[in-house]
């Protein structure tokens, strides 16, 4: 008996096959597979364009894979999109509630779609404004919120009718660092009190500080899926060197290739280079070689693997390709 | 009942954001009264001449009123994203979509109530069959707001809505039998009358004011409804391969 407990807890509440979609010649998610367990929180982590939103869009019945199937609660959503969407709940990437209604009339409304009585959509708009520290601008219409209060009320809108499930799709992207804080500290608690989350982000800190499980999507293809222990053991016998300078050439890494053979060279951005081996690093020799460059190097310092240097290493791309532009408008943290 | 409630949340949601609003209000007065200010005045024949103005007044109040903001507000929720949040709703797309249509066809009924009350005041109607024009008003509303969830669905630009609609609306004014009787029409144009449901909504409506209909209520009736039936039928089709693609 104690084992069927054990293996229904494990279940897998979303359970995606070979799942395709195709748009005109790009193929934007290509024969994926992927479960996720009851209770988990997921996240589904990529570059821009890699094939989250899609795959989101398909899960939560906005649009219909090219093959593949989809089972939410062992409703099978690939033949009905709506079938399972009394257990949902969804954030999209952007803020979609009505600019005209104040953000107690959003929620109140958002949780009649989904059938519930008048009294008790009241005091659950009430009761997660004051939650997500919005109740001052309660009355206020939406329109005029900010891009922080925005989110917020727009995940608000995600779980007012409680679902088990909760996609979120990048819910922290272009929004200020408190807010961001906020949130994630919302999420955590949802997960806490058990909700199923699927979170999309490219902020691969946010995922690693949030997430059990991670599946690692790029150009439509899951590339490696694990859970985020097992993901950093793949890297614990590495040594990482982070080397802050100013001037660096641009052809620096290849120059420090073809002379330190031994260790691997990636810039991480104009002035910052990651070392990355399996043997100690010497710092003295390489920062000699790159002041002889013509940069100046302010700091040099030992970094402990993250999910970043996990990404680089299984999906090969570089971490500018995550959208780093997006991370220093909202996910700075 | 859970559906239910959703449904009379979203047609009051829709009434309160968009239709009751100042701009739309004015709307629904001052376009009919131009309308049938401008029929009064070219027909040049006295207030006996406004029992036969109506019927025409009445249905292009009904169309211009409903097509124009139906379209514009779903290609707008559509463009803004707000409508995916109506998708997501676990309710059956035919209900969700009756709800998005009930505040505009409710809309297109009051844009009657102005070219009534005008005649009402100017002229005598008391032969009229209240009756059958206020459900032929209903009728009218009804497939008129179908039009224009079916010029909703088939653009994704709020000016590409405006322009479809023209596309469909100018046509009527000139075949559904306002400007010319639908029997006077060349042999060649008379099929494209027949084909638009505005035409049996004017001749309904005729028949109710002045007794003067050219078809038969029934199959007035029997037009009308299967037009109405045709586009939600094709807008609901439409939603589910373009939008849910």
């Amino acid at each position: 008996m104690k084992s069927t407990d054990a293996d229904s807890d494990i279940a897998a509440l979303i359970e995606v096959a070979g799942l395709h979609k195709r748009f005109g010649s790009v193929t934007a998610v290509d024969g994926i597979s992927f479960n996720v367990r009851r209770g988990e929180l997921f996240g589904f982590l990529g570059p821009n364009g890699a094939g989250k939103t899609t795959t989101i869009t398909m899960l939560v019945g906005l649009a219909r894979p090219d093959a593949g199937r989809i089972t939410i609660a062992g409703l099978d959503c690939s033949v009905d999109p709506k079938a399972a969407q009394h257990l949902i709940g969804v954030v999209p990437d952007e803020s979609n509630l009505y600019s005209e209604l104040s953000g107690f009339d959003n929620l109140c409304f958002c949780a009649a779609l989904y059938g519930m009585p008048k009294k008790e959509r009241c005091s659950r708009a009430a009761e997660l404004l004051k939650l997500f520290g919005l109740q001052e601008a309660a009355d206020r219409k939406f329109g005029g919120y900010s891009k922080g209060m925005k989110r917020k009320l727009t995940i608000a809108a995600g779980i007012i009718h409680k679902p088990q499930i909760l996609f979120l799709d990048e819910p922290t992207t272009g929004i200020d660092i408190s807010s961001a804080r906020h949130i994630r500290q919302m999420i955590a608690r949802l997960h806490t009190n058990g909700t199923t989350i699927f979170l999309t982000t490219h902020y691969l800190e946010e995922a690693e500080r949030l997430c059990e499980r991670i599946a690692f999507i790029v150009k439509g293809r899951i590339v490696r899926e694990d859970s985020v222990a097992n993901l950093l053991a793949t890297l614990d016998d590495h040594q990482l060197l982070r080397i802050s300078a100013a001037q660096m050439p641009e052809n620096l890494a290849e120059l420090l290739g073809n002379s330190f053979p031994d260790l691997s060279f990636q810039m991480i951005d104009n002035n910052q280079l990651q070392v990355s081996s399996l043997e100690l690093i010497g710092v003295g020799p390489l920062v000699r070689f790159i002041e002889e460059q013509g940069a100046l190097v302010s700091e040099a310092r030992r970094i402990m693997p993250s999910l970043e240097d996990v990404f680089v290493k299984v999906a090969g791309i570089g971490l500018t390709d995550m959208g780093r532009d997006k991370e220093k408008a909202g996910g700075d943290r | 009942m859970k559906a239910w409630i959703a449904f009379w949340n979203i047609m009051l949601k829709d009434l309160w954001a968009y239709y009751l609003k100042p701009p739309n209000i004015s709307w629904g007065i001052i376009f009919p009264i131009a309308w049938t200010s401008m029929f009064f005045i070219k027909s040049g024949s006295g207030l006996g001449s406004i029992p036969g103005l109506l019927p025409g007044v009445i249905a292009l109040s009904v169309l211009f009123g409903t097509t124009s903001m139906l379209s514009v507000t779903v290609t707008f929720e559509k463009k803004n994203r707000s409508f995916e949040r109506l998708l997501l709703a676990p309710i059956p797309l035919g209900l969700l979509m009756l709800a998005k249509t009930g505040g505009s066809i409710m809309f297109g009924v009051f844009n009657a109530i102005m070219p009534i009350l005008l005649a009402l005041f100017l002229a005598d109607l008391r032969d009229v069959d209240w009756l059958i024009a206020l459900f032929s008003i209903f009728l009218i509303a009804v497939v008129s707001t179908f039009l224009g969830l079916f010029i909703a669905v088939s653009v994704s630009e709020v000016f590409e809505a405006q322009t479809f609609s023209n596309f469909f609306r100018f046509p009527m004014i000139f075949l559904c039998g306002l400007f010319f009787p639908v029997e006077s029409l060349p042999l060649l144009l008379k099929p494209f009358a027949y084909l638009l449901p505005l035409t049996y909504g004017v001749d309904l409506l005729r028949g109710a004011i002045e007794r003067k209909n050219s078809l038969p209520l029934w199959l007035d009736l029997i037009a009308i409804c299967i037009s109405g039936m045709l586009l939600f039928y094709a807008s609901l089709r439409n939603i589910h391969h373009k939008w849910i693609a």
